[in-house]
């Protein structure tokens, strides 16, 4: 066993709220603003795990169940993840099948939870939850078929190792909308603004920041945190497709992937700046677009 | 081993007898009909177990007065794999049973009941291991009767008569074109016994792919591909629960079985079979979830995920069939190995559903989803079972459903297609195919278990919820723990697939071993990452109860927005949930909403009501049935009762007869 | 020149895309104007080895034509008979969209069944051709204004184009000359009898037309 190798998800654990701080930070100088510090998300966390919690009296032990699961599959979906140059420390063949799911039973855990309060509003975020999410994982399954086939390779660490200048140069066209699909899914399945507006204050128009409204105290710091363990799992697919144009500058592969995920977490931040929130009968033509071009993708990438 | 499995046949055949004899004794004949099914299921589950895990194939050849053939019954891998989930599962809906039948059926004999019941079991047992024919159709006949006779248990009841008729006509319809198919391959091998049929000269490619297509209605039917499944989402509701878990969980998977069984006579496929089933696999399981999701009743909607799930199946078995055709050995080892697992997995957690289902209506006295809630603290142990076997069915790890998925998924990765665009074209069904129906299987079981077992009650029930007995709790147990213990032992449980496998595909045991052998380390993998998460999940339940434990836990309303009043009515429905997904899909569900709109200042009572009624049997069936029952209206007109005018018929024909044959 | 070849025909690939998803009359006739000019570009590079007068007046002409007077043509047309600006589909959005899915992998599975002699630099760009033909006939079909037929049949040309550039790397000129000219025609005939139409009934509905005859 290489001991090298649980660098990767323990950095993740670390660093993931440090993704957030990032977007926050974009998002906060387009706006003209100074922003919060970077390392808010981090005191938000420490805030809430030391604090009590509230039950509602309606809540059973799956909504007390929720949090714990999501927050689990999030560090699981670590180790299947490869970071820059280190392979994950499971990686095996179909192992994004795995990821896929994983981050699927999360969900799974979080949407029950949410009906398990009888509120309507958090009843009407896990319906959009769950569409969105019916909708996104053709696209994810689709993109990542394509870069199997690409790459040659069936595991994840394989596949990213397999992403090099050469592919690039040769296979332009069907990575640049791999790309795009991803970035679609990742807005769609982290709440990021054309789907969701992960700030919003109207619980009619939120969709995952509605479905965790009664959760309070660790439950809700396992569940935030989950949540930006997602968001980093997503990024640092993306970081890993981006992650030769870096290298072609000659970084190191390490620094070349921190500055993959810079850019990811940059891109997502002016996007979310530049864009407004869909429609949320929109929303399903984003994520069949997405759909779609992955499967173009998958049709153009053998030649 | 053959005479373990004859021993145990005769023990349901005895059983049920008895039971029929003595069905006035009601006690009695309950415990006669469970001994049986108990003994006669371990009997041929030691047979079927022997088989797989590497007792030479057997068969037992008697001679019979019947033209063609000989009566030939014999246990292969493929029987022995079939006879897992049948004889497991008619053992834990028996024990089920005797709680359900006891509390409905005291007014009438128990007898009849139990002894349709152990007919179907026998007969769902001889299906999978005749081997000749005839006999293989009437086994075949038996099992579509006596699951009739258990679906009209409630015969007192328009509604369940009506869909007991729809059943049969549905299924004979099928039948019909089996035993035109089984005649037509008796005719060109000269015998009807299936070695003779399997050793015949290769069929010509227009006549093999002819049978194919009856074999693929005629099983279809009873398996339920979409559009051939409209007999499902009727009988399933309305039959007892335990007869439904049989029915969904094994019965319809003997239509799976008779094409597999057929294709061995058909000779080598050709790449379009695989095509179409691979078609029919991906319009079956996307219409069947989202037939699902439309559903305001839990057993209805339970029958869908049926549907869905032999469309699953169906993709399994198009992958393995393409395999074959285009000579890649991953795509046809590991999309059969898919396909049989799925079926075996199918069988477990549809089980598990339909029997906790059958809890809650028998606590409650409703299966509408819409108007329960709030079941899990009345019934907490219905309630772990139904979410071990929603999670199953959405294909999540750690449990069953994930590792036969991860299967189909994986054969369309591993294969070496010689088509390019072939290969991306199966890519795009699998991958894109199976995880829409995953995501959409989630939310239609987000769905049910959310609204029936979380939240408030929504409406005031008929019963008073009360947690099961603990003979309806005990063989829910049962499944949920092998749900969870199949999910993890999954790579152990690869070597049982090599035999069924190699009936499928030909070739060497060698071959199947060594391809299935690539992914025995996915799944190890799986195994350890499922075996690590659940226990982290324990680790952090264990370090948030001891946060909690020094701190003020407090309980609170639910948030209400400020809301003064809220009420349970408030709740989101299982309408309001699904209804996006609908709303979105609406193209291929035909929704129908009655609304009277809200008017005026001081609006008067007003509704809303949504149906999803089965568009193939609103716009396919009925209008042919109907256009049928027209025409042959015609011909009553011949039947008059006049006695004089019906000789006259016949001196008529007989005169026509005389002039034809004198001409 | 094998990638600007390529990005070219994704370029045309995703503008179907666009066509099928798009909710807005104007989005279409931009879509139109973008895909003349990629098809004079894929012209001109096609034969960027051995320029001929016919070459640049082909790609010129087709540039022109159908990434400016057309669009405009429509757009007046739009204006004139104040169309309005959503394109009302018989067949959804997200339907389309769907529908789009699966006929790619039958286009591409066509492409590699015709017994064509494909031009070595063309070679993939028969399904292409095939998908931009679809999209127009799906065009056709299931949207219901004049004018988004007009748009279905310009796709469609396009798609003929590019498969002749295919299969027989150079159009005779006089058949080009002649289809440019056909649809030129159609287009205005289109606008005359739109606005016609427009003045005529207040809409623009193609569906309702069959009330014309006696």
């Amino acid at each position: 066993m290489n001991y090298l190798a649980f660098s990767a998800p323990l950095s993740a654990l670390v660093l993931a709220p440090f993704l957030q701080s990032v977007i926050n930070r974009t998002k906060a100088t387009l706006a003209g603003r100074q922003g919060q510090p970077l390392l808010q998300p981090y005191h938000d966390l420490w805030k809430l795990l030391r604090k009590g919690a509230v039950y509602s009296s309606v809540t059973t032990v799956i909504f007390r169940l929720g949090p714990t699961v999501s927050l689990a599959t999030g560090i699981m979906a670590l180790f299947l993840l490869p970071l820059g140059g280190f392979p994950a420390p499971l990686a095996f063949a179909g192992d994004f099948l795995l990821l896929a799911y994983l981050l699927g039973l999360g969900r799974f855990f979080t949407v029950l939870a949410a009906l398990d309060t009888g509120s309507s509003f958090e009843g009407m975020g896990a319906s959009r939850e769950v569409l969105f999410s019916s909708l996104a994982e053709p696209a994810l399954l689709l993109a990542l078929a394509t870069l199997c086939r690409l790459t040659d390779a069936s595991s994840l660490s394989a596949m990213l190792a397999g992403v090099n200048q050469d592919l690039w140069l040769g296979t332009l066209p069907a990575l640049l909308i791999v790309i795009c699909t991803l970035g679609v899914v990742l807005l769609a399945e982290n709440c990021r603004i054309p789907v969701d507006d992960p700030t919003t204050h109207l619980e009619l128009t939120m969709i995952h920041e509605v479905m965790v409204l009664d959760h309070s105290g660790p439950d809700l710091a396992f569940n935030n945190y989950g949540a930006t363990l997602k968001l980093w799992v997503f990024s640092a697919i993306l970081a890993g497709l981006v992650m030769p144009l870096w290298q072609a500058l000659g970084l190191p592969p390490w620094l070349a992937f921190g500055a993959g995920m810079l850019t990811v977490a940059i891109a997502i931040g002016v996007t979310e700046s530049v864009m407004a929130r869909l429609r949320m009968d929109r929303v399903p033509k984003l994520l069949l677009s997405a759909s779609l071009l992955a499967t173009l993708a998958l049709f153009l990438q053998q030649r | 081993m053959l005479v373990i499995f004859l021993a145990g046949l005769a023990c349901l055949l005895l059983a049920g007898m008895s039971a029929l004899v003595i069905g006035k004794r009601l006690r009695l004949a309950t415990w006669v009909a469970v001994v049986g099914v108990i003994a006669g299921s371990t009997l041929s589950l030691v047979a079927a177990l022997q088989i797989l895990l590497g007792q030479p194939a057997v068969s037992a050849r008697f001679t019979w007065s019947m033209p063609l053939g000989n009566l030939v019954i014999g246990i292969d891998g493929l029987s022995a794999f079939f006879l897992l989930p049948i004889s497991a599962l008619s053992a834990l809906g028996a024990i089920y049973g005797t709680g359900y039948f006891a509390s409905h059926g005291t007014s009438k004999s128990s007898g009849l009941p139990w002894a349709c019941y152990l007919g179907l079991v026998a007969s769902m047992a001889v299906v999978v291991t005749a081997q000749n024919a005839l006999l293989f159709i009437l086994a075949w006949e038996t099992m579509t009767l006596a699951s009739f006779f258990l679906v009209i248990f409630e015969h007192r009841k328009t509604a369940v008569r009506q869909a007991g008729w729809i059943y049969l006509v549905a299924t004979h319809c099928g039948t019909a074109f089996l035993l035109v198919m089984f005649l037509l391959l008796g005719k060109h091998a000269g015998s009807l016994d299936f070695d003779q049929l399997a050793a015949a000269t290769p069929l010509t490619g227009q006549l093999a792919g002819l049978l194919f297509v009856f074999a693929v209605i005629g099983f279809g039917t009873k398996a339920g591909f979409i559009p051939l499944h409209v007999w499902l989402p009727e009988a399933h509701p309305v039959a007892p629960s335990h007869v439904s878990a049989l029915m969904s969980g094994v019965m319809i998977k003997t239509g799976i079985y008779g094409l597999i069984r057929t294709l061995g006579f058909l000779g080598a496929p050709e790449a379009w079979w695989g095509i179409l089933l691979l078609g029919i696999g991906l319009s079956s399981g996307i219409l069947g979830v989202l037939f699902a999701l439309a559903q305001h009743d839990l057993k209805r909607l339970l029958a869908y995920h049926s549907v869905e799930n032999i469309g699953i199946i169906t993709l399994g078995l198009g992958a393995g069939v393409l395999g074959v055709a285009l000579d890649s050995a991953p795509l046809a080892v590991l999309g059969f190995a898919g396909c049989l697992w799925h079926v075996l997995n199918h069988a477990l957690f549809k089980g598990l559903l339909f029997l906790a289902a059958g809890s809650v209506i028998h606590a409650t006295g409703s299966a509408e989803i819409d108007r329960s809630g709030g079941l899990s603290k009345t019934m907490p142990w219905t309630a772990t079972c139904f979410l071990v076997g929603a999670l199953a069915i959405s294909g999540l790890p750690p449990l069953n459903g994930f590792a036969s998925e991860f299967l189909i998924y994986y054969s369309s990765l591993a294969a070496d297609l010689r088509s390019t665009v072939l290969d991306n074209t199966l890519l795009v069904i699998i991958m894109g195919g199976l995880a829409l129906i995953g995501g959409l299987a989630a939310a239609c079981f987000t769905k049910a278990f959310g609204m029936v077992f979380l939240g408030l009650p929504r409406d005031r029930l008929p019963g008073v919820p009360h947690e099961a007995p603990f003979s309806m709790l005990a063989p829910m147990g049962v499944l949920a723990v092998s749900c969870l213990a199949v999910g993890l032992l999954a790579p152990l449980l690869l070597n049982v697939l090599a035999l069924p496998v190699l009936v499928c595909v030909g070739g060497t045991i060698e071959m199947v071993s060594l391809t299935l052998g690539i992914v025995r380390q996915p799944l190890a993998a799986i195994t350890v990452t499922s075996a690590v998460l659940l226990s982290l999940i324990g680790a952090l339940l264990f370090w948030r109860q001891r946060m909690l434990a020094r701190r003020v836990v407090n309980s609170a309303v639910t948030w209400d927005c400020g809301y003064d009043r809220p009420s349970a009515r408030m709740q989101y429905s299982g309408s309001s949930f699904a209804a996006p997904l609908i709303k979105l899909f609406g193209f291929v569900l035909g929704s129908r909403t009655e609304y009277s709109p809200i008017t005026g200042l001081f609006p008067a009572a007003s509704h809303l009501a949504t149906h999803t009624p089965d568009l193939y049997q609103e716009r396919l069936y009925r209008p042919l049935f109907m256009s049928i029952a027209r025409l042959l209206k015609q011909v009553r007109r011949l039947q008059h009762g006049k006695l004089q005018v019906y000789v006259l018929y016949i001196v008529i024909s007989l005169l026509a007869l005389l002039l034809w044959e004198m001409r | 020149m094998k990638m600007l070849l390529e990005s070219l025909l994704l370029a045309l690939i995703l503008s179907n895309l666009v066509l099928l998803g798009s909710t807005r009359v104007r989005n279409y006739v931009k879509v139109i104007a973008l895909q003349g000019f990629i098809l004079g570009l894929l012209t001109l590079l096609l034969h960027l080895g051995a320029l001929s007068i016919h070459t640049l007046l082909l790609s010129g002409g087709s540039i022109l034509l159908k990434s400016l007077v057309f669009p405009w043509l429509l757009i007046r047309a739009i204006r004139e008979a104040d169309v309005h600006a959503s394109v009302e589909p018989f067949v959804g959005y997200n339907a389309s969209l769907i529908i789009g899915v699966l006929l790619l992998p039958f286009c591409f599975w066509l492409a590699s069944r015709l017994p064509a002699q494909l031009m070595p630099t063309m070679a993939s760009s028969l399904p292409i051709a095939l998908f931009t033909m679809a999209s127009g006939l799906f065009l056709i079909v299931a949207r219901k204004k004049a004018l988004t037929q007009v748009v279905g049949y310009l796709v469609l040309e396009n798609g003929i184009y590019v498969s002749a550039l295919a299969l027989v790397g150079e159009i005779p000129w006089i058949v080009e000359l002649g289809v440019l000219l056909d649809i030129f025609v159609a287009v205005f005939v289109m606008g005359i009898a739109l606005y016609q139409i427009n003045r005529e009934f207040d809409h623009i509905y193609t569906d309702q037309l069959s009330s014309l005859k006696g």
